[in-house]
This record gives C-alpha cells, structure tokens and sequence, in this order.
C-alpha cells in the first residue's frame, strides 16, 4: 500500500497531491508538465516535498511533521526512467547487479535466472550498454531495479520514448511483471491504452492536482473516453 | 649523442621521481577541491578558485619564495612539520615535489572539473535509487566516468612539474643529487664552458619524456571516452 500526501512549490508551479494506491498497479496518468514525474521522484526521495507524509507499507518515508526523510538510497524502491540510465562505463551484466551490490544483497541465482527469464535478456548479458536497442535497454533497467529486490517499483513512462513496435514488444513483459513479479508498482503514463492494460486504479494528475482517482476503467473512460473500447 | 652520463641519468630519475610523486600526491586534493568546485556553491568559492589559479599567474620566482617563508625551515608551516613530524621540505627532493605539485595544480585540476561536471547527473540519481550512499555513487560513477579528464589533467600535472624551473630553483636551490632536476641540470650545463653537448643530451630527454606522456594521455583518453558511451 502507498500513501501519498504531499505539497511541494517549484517556481510557480505547485504539487499537492493525496492518494491512496493499493492493489498491484497504481496508475499515474496526466498529460506532459501535469507533475507526474516530480511526484514519482518525491516518492523515490529525489525530491523533498515541503509538507507531508509518503509511506509504502508500513514504512515511513517522508513525515515533514516528524522531520523524516529518507535517503533514496536508502528506501529500496526501484525507478525505471524513460531514458533507462544504465551506467555506460558498465557492461549489462554488471549494470544489472549494480544495485543487488550496492545494497549487500546476496547474490541469489534462482532470483536473477528468473528476471532474465522474465525480460529476456539472457543474452545480451555480456554486451555494452552502447549496443543495445531501445526496448533492450529499458528491459535490462527493469531487470536492473527488479534485482535489488525493490519494495515498490516506480517505472515513469518506460515506453515514452519507444515507438509503437517497441511499446508491443515490451508490454507483455510489463503484463508478466505485474502478474508474476510480486512487487508492487507506480506505473506513469500519459497514454490511457498503456494504463488500462496494467493498472487496477488510476490517479489523474491535472496541474498539479489529483483530478480524479479510482477503478482504471471508469476513471479512463471519463477523461479519456475516445480511447474507451 | 645520446651517451649519458651517471650524473645527467641522476638528474633524469630524480626529474621522474619529482614529476611522479608530486602528481600522485597533487591527484587525491585535486579530485576533492574539482569536486568541489565542479558541484557545491558556497561562501568564498571566488576566491579558492582565484587561489588555486594563482601559481599560473604569478611569476615562479614569487611562488618559490613564499614557499620557502612557509615551507623552509624557520617557515610558519615547514617548522612546525620539521619538529612535529619530521617531515623536511627545504633544500630537499621533496621540497623540489611539493613546489612542482604546487605550480601543476591549476593544470591538475582543471580537466577534472570540466569532466565531472560533464557528468550526467541523472546518472548519479539512478544510482542513489539503487542504493547507492552518496560516496558510493561519487566512487562508481561519478569518478569512472570523469576518468578521461582525470587522466589528462594528471598528464598534464606530470608535464608541468617535470618541467617547473623557477619556483623550485628559488625554494630549494640546485643540488645535485637532491634537487637538480632536468630543467636545473640543463640551466647549469648552460652557464659553464663546454657543457653544450650535454645540455642537448638532456634536451633530448626531456622531449622524449614529454612526448611519451602526450602519446600516452592520449590513448588513455581515447580507451575512456569509448566507456563512457557504453561501446
């Protein structure tokens, strides 16, 4: 479960948002410059929101009132960007445990055969970040967040910079994630065909503001009714 | 020509040595203050900026000079670590390193500010989502990916302070053995009779020296640029 209630200023721009995600997929849907992505930041601890409270589960991550914040490197979440990040100085592999070694988890093969499998990217293990393809390198930043073994995972428009071919091929493996991965996850996207595959709830981001927030279907066909079935 | 006698080889190692420690020594404070400066605003930056430049510009002489009132012996800093730590720096090989680490520096530190702050940040935020300590990230990404400028400005650093003359002549004289680097011995050779055809063996030397490390900074430089676009 993931509680959000949060205010932060940016220049002129304000974010105030409060939700409640539970169930599988929380989804973030808004149009580009909405505050889609400051959110998810505030919530990977990126960001400071000036007032509030963020917790996954029982953990608390931000309480301004208590004076909490925590560390992103110590929250264990997952962020998948758009533009993947992998670390170009390091092969997939080594891009892919970077995150299980900075966080002393042992080194489990059972886990690690079971997100290639996952992603399919058995591979390309061996390959340069520099000779992957675009739905590559957002497979491998997934299997990369996945294998720090995340307590929520937050993926912000992981498909924005695919084109419609790549968004086809990587959906089902988001699908299969969602289904078998066992992890939570804040799904960002401005494309309501995308969120109406994955996600169970959808917050709608507006300037700043919740705008609406509930069941995926009745929540999406209300803002975005052209793309209804 | 190039029949070199043991006492132009002494001051060739001992140029070497110099030039080596010094740089070694100078990399680890010029990591730290490019960081700084590459990545933190704070109160008086100006001016440690203005400070660092300053050997660049002021005559060597004058930065020998200051090094020895400070550094020397009787010096406000070179007494107390003579008596506390038994370090000694005037009239000393070490003394000829701390001058040349210092007149290197603005060549040290320059490359390796440009190339951290041609780091991707966002880099480092994905690295602090996977659990990265903020000196975690500085260690495998930050510094990884600044490798190129970090190995040119230590190039660079090596290349000035095996050639620095003037402020290491004014603190810590001409000694042969001790203190007589390349450019000292070839400054000697030139003032006594017949010594042309030795200064010209050191010459030779020097351009080989400089050359080595020009051609080696490059390939080093070019090996880092390829890993930082993943190929």
């Amino acid at each position: 479960m993931l509680r959000v209630d949060i205010f932060k200023k940016l220049g002129d721009f304000t974010v105030d948002v409060k939700f409640v995600g539970e169930g599988r997929v929380t989804g973030l849907f808004g149009s580009s410059g909405a505050g889609k992505t400051s959110l998810v930041n505030m919530i990977a601890g990126l960001l400071k929101p000036d007032r509030g409270f963020i917790a996954v589960g029982d953990e608390v991550l931000d309480d301004t009132l208590a004076g909490i914040h925590v560390p992103p490197h110590r929250r264990r979440i997952g962020y998948v960007f758009q533009d993947a990040r992998l670390f170009p100085h390091l092969s997939v592999s080594q891009n892919l445990h970077y995150g299980r070694r900075m966080n002393g988890v042992a080194h489990d093969s059972a886990h690690q055969d079971r997100v290639v499998d996952l992603l399919d990217i058995g591979k390309l293990l061996t390959r340069r970040t520099g000779q992957l393809s675009g739905g590559e390198r957002q497979r491998v930043a997934l299997g990369r967040a996945l294998l720090m073994q995340p307590q929520l995972l937050l993926l912000d428009e992981p498909l924005g910079s695919l084109d419609s071919a790549r968004k086809a091929e990587i959906l089902p493996y988001l699908i299969r994630l969602r289904d078998e991965g066992g992890v939570p996850m804040v799904y960002v996207s401005h494309d309501p065909r995308e969120l109406r595959q994955l996600a169970a709830q959808v917050v709608v981001i507006r300037r700043g503001r919740v705008a609406a927030f509930g069941d995926a279907e009745s929540v999406l066909a209300d803002v975005a009714p052209q793309f209804a079935d | 020509m190039f029949d070199i006698s043991p006492a132009e080889w002494t001051a060739v190692l001992l140029s070497l040595k110099v030039g080596l420690v010094a740089t070694l020594v100078a990399t680890p404070f010029g990591i730290a203050i490019a960081w700084l400066l590459a990545r933190y605003h704070f109160w008086g930056k100006s001016l440690v900026d203005a400070v660092i430049y300053l050997p660049l510009v002021l005559p060597p002489v004058v930065t020998g000079y200051l090094l020895l009132l400070t550094f020397g012996r009787k010096g406000l800093v070179g007494g107390w670590l003579a008596d506390h730590l038994g370090i000694v720096f005037a009239f000393r090989w070490t003394g000829a390193a701390l001058a040349c680490g210092i007149m290197s520096f603005p060549l040290l530190v320059r490359p390796i500010r440009l190339s951290i702050e041609a780091v991707d940040r966002r880099l480092e935020q994905a690295a602090s989502t996977l659990g990265a300590a903020p000196w975690k990230v500085f260690l495998t990404v930050t510094l990884p990916l600044a490798l190129p400028g970090v190995l040119a400005g230590m190039v660079l650093g090596f290349a000035k302070a095996i050639g620095e003359f003037g402020a290491t002549i004014t603190f810590v004289s001409n000694i042969p053995g001790e203190t007589q680097t390349i450019s000292a011995a070839i400054y000697t050779l030139t003032q006594v009779p017949d010594g042309d055809a030795a200064a010209l063996r050191l010459v030779g030397v020097s351009i080989v020296i400089s050359m080595i490390a020009l051609v080696t900074s490059e390939w080093f430089a070019r090996r880092a640029t390829q890993r930082m676009h993943g190929t």
